[in-house]
């Protein structure tokens, strides 16, 4: 003790390696010395610390080592050390069984998140993306492609990629590459197609979550397209009441022979637009008349669900305007108004109805609303009728006060004898 | 008729009421061609009188509550029978009512009706118009619709901004610190019984006082006929000016009546606490001035935060206004022209400032 | 300028004038008083307050069923379980407002517009819906099944 307190640089060493001592401490929690360098390098090697900051893997303990191989404890090129197990840059080939390694490892995987699935590389396996990637094509999709490597987020996460808001974008940015997408056979209009569509709409404009992107038609790890065969299943999921109609009706047998997919002969598949009552017409909308000839009995029917639709829709539109004219008037229709949304439900009704292609069917739901329709508008003559009782009454009692008001005029004129 | 003949004799030998009655079937009203002015303080008391029917008509149905307050107004719109034609006159006199108010201290002002010796007239009728505005506030929220709850919301705020006392004020008028169930039940506490009574007494106080110093001759008049006594004009108060008065209170309810059949009032939709103000609050009209005013004025006058700016100076402003007959005493010139000068500008602020509020976006 | 006194003995202009003025004030009186007659007579639907609905009777709804009824300005369900409990919910799906029903061979609440589907508290179960249906409070009084909204806190 006595040499330690007397001798500076014996003390002076004591202190540094303390201080080295603690750093190693400190630093071995979080050892991941490959940022040191990489945080600081020009892309493509560039990693920020800001960056795998954000990564689920980060977050959960794992570090670069993790995938690359390496040592992350040690400083500078030391880390990288090819005994330590380094691999260097994981090329694309590599990454599905990278990944794999640990996500379909359901031992693994339980102890980080246990009701994460651990099957996505065997469906990867049975995708369009897998079987070609088995052949060694390596321009179609893996893990990292639609994932991200080193700021990778949890689906869950507005801004990960394979957030619901964000997949169609991440599908995009191959599938609209006509360039990329060259020698596939494919078109690659799907991006803006789906961008015009009503499933779209509901995700952008009234912020629907649960509105279809591609995943949810397509699958994500196992991603192929249904198939003519089973775009009616697909649809079926949301549609139910469109699908039990379909199923029952003459065209699903006829598409079925000719080789049709269902739902996407008259709907489309990514540009489904809302469907309008003009699909049923004979303009440039209308779909029927792409299969039948003018005059046949299906035209014939087509016809009549339409007029059928297109009577119970003005007369929903008559009500409204009467309830319209009758609240500006200041009477109280509520109720009317109310039994409006239900002639309004049987309307929807209807058109779901059309899938049946049968006209009788259509036409008991358009009864249906039809005399809810008309209640209302009953409703609201009643209303305007009871305006124009009160405006009479109004009439009344003015009369009676300008009678009074004459006669207290000419009874001062009298007790005062002449003019005021 | 003789019915009557007997009446009067019975209360005449328990009350003495001829003599009783005597005085008022001498009570003369000046006649000029300013004389017409005199009716609006009747027409203000005849509305009141309609407020406190109708008020009490709507009591038989209304429940104050949030749960209920809406739905008991929609019911009286819609089920009662005429309970549209009550609800709408009492809302629509409540506006007419402030407005021949404000009319009736206008014009008392420019006719120099505060002067000695009815200074206490003057401090009585001011009383009366700031519990005018209160009936209004408060009855206003009762319906519990949204733009009454956000305009509750947006006034007992400004309220809260008065240095000092002015939390602790808007604690009390809501009955916490946020507009609930609470304040509406508090708020018809005030409109149905505070308010009624005091307003009945100040009525009193005030009639009383007008009876007692009979009606003020314009200024412009009363030199000439003190110079030349047989060139003063007057009219019995009973009948001929009732009469009249009569017929203006007949006007005002022909007015009322159409403007319940024709322009009835809306039920609005129910306020939703915990849903965002819509745009466009906007506090009842009578209001407005004020409102536009405190939206004008910069966030910041010197160290001072505006908006404490602007209350403070209505408030002052409202007390000078009702302190005004102390300041033209003896009719000096100076204090008479300042106040004719100051009523131009109170009445040219107050509709510029409303058609503004209504105008701007 | 004074009043006068008018002559004791009416003459028939007089006469006109005093009728016109008696029948005016007469006749302007009913008007306003037949309305305020009317309107204190208590009208045949009493109102219950607004958060209440009598939505059904005891005994109409069999086990394992449900009814659509108005409550405010929507539509409400009032369901009874297969074990007889009822349950009244509101009848607007979260989704895009369509109106649901009771499936009484999954024993949950379905929207047909797209497949959702709630349990019997309402809770969102499967499907489209954000958000699950707000349930309200039944009170059985006498033979009526009132349904009212939670009170306020």
């Amino acid at each position: 003790m006595d040499t330690l307190r007397n001798n500076g640089l014996s003390r002076t060493l004591f202190l540094l390696l303390a201080i080295l001592a603690w750093a190693g401490v400190a630093d071995a929690q979080t050892q991941n010395s490959c940022l040191d360098c990489h945080g600081a390098l020009d892309p493509p090697l560039q990693v920020t610390e800001q960056q795998f900051a954000s990564d689920i893997h980060f977050q959960k303990g794992l570090t670069c080592a993790n995938c690359h191989g390496g040592d992350p404890t040690k400083a500078d090129m030391d880390a990288m050390s090819k005994a330590a197990g380094f691999r260097g840059k994981i090329e694309r080939k590599d990454a599905p069984e990278l990944c794999g390694r640990c996500h379909s490892d359901g031992t693994f995987m339980r102890k980080y998140n246990p009701s994460l699935r651990t099957d996505q590389l065997a469906q990867y396996k049975t995708s369009v993306h897998g079987q070609l990637f088995a052949k060694g094509d390596t321009k179609v999709a893996v893990c990292i492609d639609c994932h991200g490597v080193h700021d990778l987020r949890p689906a869950t996460d507005t801004r990960s990629k394979v957030n619901p808001l964000n997949v169609a974008q991440t599908c995009s940015r191959c599938h609209s590459n006509a360039e990329y997408m060259k020698g596939y056979g494919i078109p690659t209009d799907q991006f803006a197609k789906y961008g015009t569509s009503v499933h779209h709409d509901a995700m952008t404009v009234r912020g629907d979550l649960s509105a279809p992107t591609c995943t949810t038609c397509h699958g994500n790890h196992g991603a192929a397209p249904p198939g003519v065969s089973l775009v009616q299943n697909v649809c079926s999921t949301c549609h139910v009441f469109q699908d039990e109609m379909y199923e029952k009706s003459s065209h699903k047998a006829a598409f079925q022979a000719a080789g049709l997919p269902g739902c996407v002969v008259c709907h489309g598949n990514h540009g489904i637009s809302h469907p309008t009552d003009a699909k049923l017409g004979t303009g440039s909308e209308a779909v029927c008349m792409q299969c039948h000839s003018p005059g046949d009995a299906c035209d014939q029917a087509r016809a009549k669900m339409l007029a059928d639709l297109l009577r119970l829709d003005d007369a929903i539109k008559s009500a409204n305007q009467i309830l319209s004219v009758a609240e500006s008037s200041g009477m109280e229709v509520s109720e009317a108004r109310l039994g409006q949304d239900q002639a309004r439900d049987s309307l929807t009704k209807a058109r779901v109805t059309i899938h049946s292609f049968q006209t009788d069917l259509v036409e008991q739901d358009i009864q249906a609303g039809l005399k809810i329709a008309a209640k209302d508008l009953q409703a609201g003559k009643d209303a305007l009728r009871e305006r124009d009782y009160r405006r009479m009454g109004l009439g009344v009692s003015v009369a009676a006060i300008f009678i009074v008001l004459l006669g207290l005029r000419l009874y001062i004129r009298q007790i005062e004898g002449g003019s005021k | 008729m003789r019915l009557l003949t007997h009446l009067r004799a019975w209360l005449d030998e328990r009350f003495h009421w001829a003599e009783l009655i005597g005085p008022l079937k001498e009570k003369t009203v000046p006649v000029h061609k300013l004389s017409h002015w005199y009716f609006l303080g009747g027409i203000t008391l005849f509305l009141f009188m309609i407020q406190v029917c109708t008020g009490i008509l709507l009591l038989l149905y209304y429940r104050p509550g949030a749960n209920e307050a809406f739905e008991s107004v929609q019911y009286i719109m819609t089920r009662v029978q005429f309970g549209w034609l009550i609800r709408s006159i009492h809302s629509w006199a409540a506006n007419l009512m402030i407005f021949t108010a404000f009319a009736h201290m206008f014009s008392v002002v420019f006719l120099r009706a505060y002067r000695k010796p009815r200074e206490l007239t003057w401090l009585s009728g001011m009383l009366l118009l700031f519990l005018a505005m209160g009936f209004g506030f408060s009855g206003y929220l009762l319906p519990w619709n949204t733009l009454a709850f956000f305009a509750t919301k947006v006034g007992t705020e400004i309220t809260g901004q008065v240095p000092l006392i002015g939390h602790s004020l808007m604690v009390f008028l809501r009955g916490g610190e946020d507009v609930t169930g609470a304040t509406l039940t508090r708020f018809f506490g005030f409109h149905v019984a505070v308010l009624p009574s005091l307003t009945t007494l100040l009525i009193l106080v005030h009639l009383a006082l007008v009876q007692y110093f009979g009606m003020s001759v314009p200024p412009g008049v009363e030199p000439r006929w003190k110079g030349s006594p047989s060139e003063a004009r007057e009219m019995k108060f009973f009948p001929n000016f009732l009469l009249r008065e009569l017929m203006a209170w007949y006007i005002a309810l022909g007015i009322l009546g159409a403007l319940a059949a024709i322009l009835p009032w809306e039920l609005g939709t129910k306020a939703d606490p915990f849903a965002p103000a819509p745009a466009g609050i906007r506090p009842e009209w009578y209001f407005m001035f004020m409102f536009q005013t405190l939206k004008k004025i910069p966030a910041k006058v010197w160290f001072v935060d505006g908006e404490v700016v602007g209350i403070l100076a209505f408030g002052l402003a409202g007390l000078l206004w009702t302190l005004l007959p102390f300041f033209d005493q003896a009719g000096r010139g100076r204090g008479r022209r300042f106040i004719m000068g100051a009523g131009v500008f109170a009445v040219t602020y107050i509709l510029a400032m409303t058609i503004y509020g209504y105008v701007a976006k | 300028m004074e009043s006068q006194v008018s002559l004791s003995s009416p003459t028939p202009r007089r006469r006109v004038v005093e009728y016109l003025l008696g029948g005016g004030l007469f006749a302007s009186i009913v008007s306003f008083i037949y309305p305020v007659l009317r309107y204190v007579i208590p009208p045949p639907v009493a109102d219950l307050g607004g958060d209440e609905v009598v939505a059904s009777k005891v005994g109409d709804l069999k086990p394992n069923a449900f009814k659509i009824f108005r409550f405010g300005t929507r539509p409400a369900l009032l369901v009874m379980t297969a074990e007889g409990e009822y349950r009244a919910l509101s009848a607007v799906c979260t989704h895009l407002s369509c109106t649901v029903q009771y499936r009484n061979d999954l024993h949950q609440i379905w929207c047909a517009c797209h497949n959702g589907l709630y349990d019997l508290n309402g809770r969102n179960v499967s499907g489209p819906p954000p958000r699950p249906l707000e349930a309200f409070q039944i009170h059985v009084r006498g033979d009526e099944i009132v349904v009212s909204r939670k009170r306020e806190g």
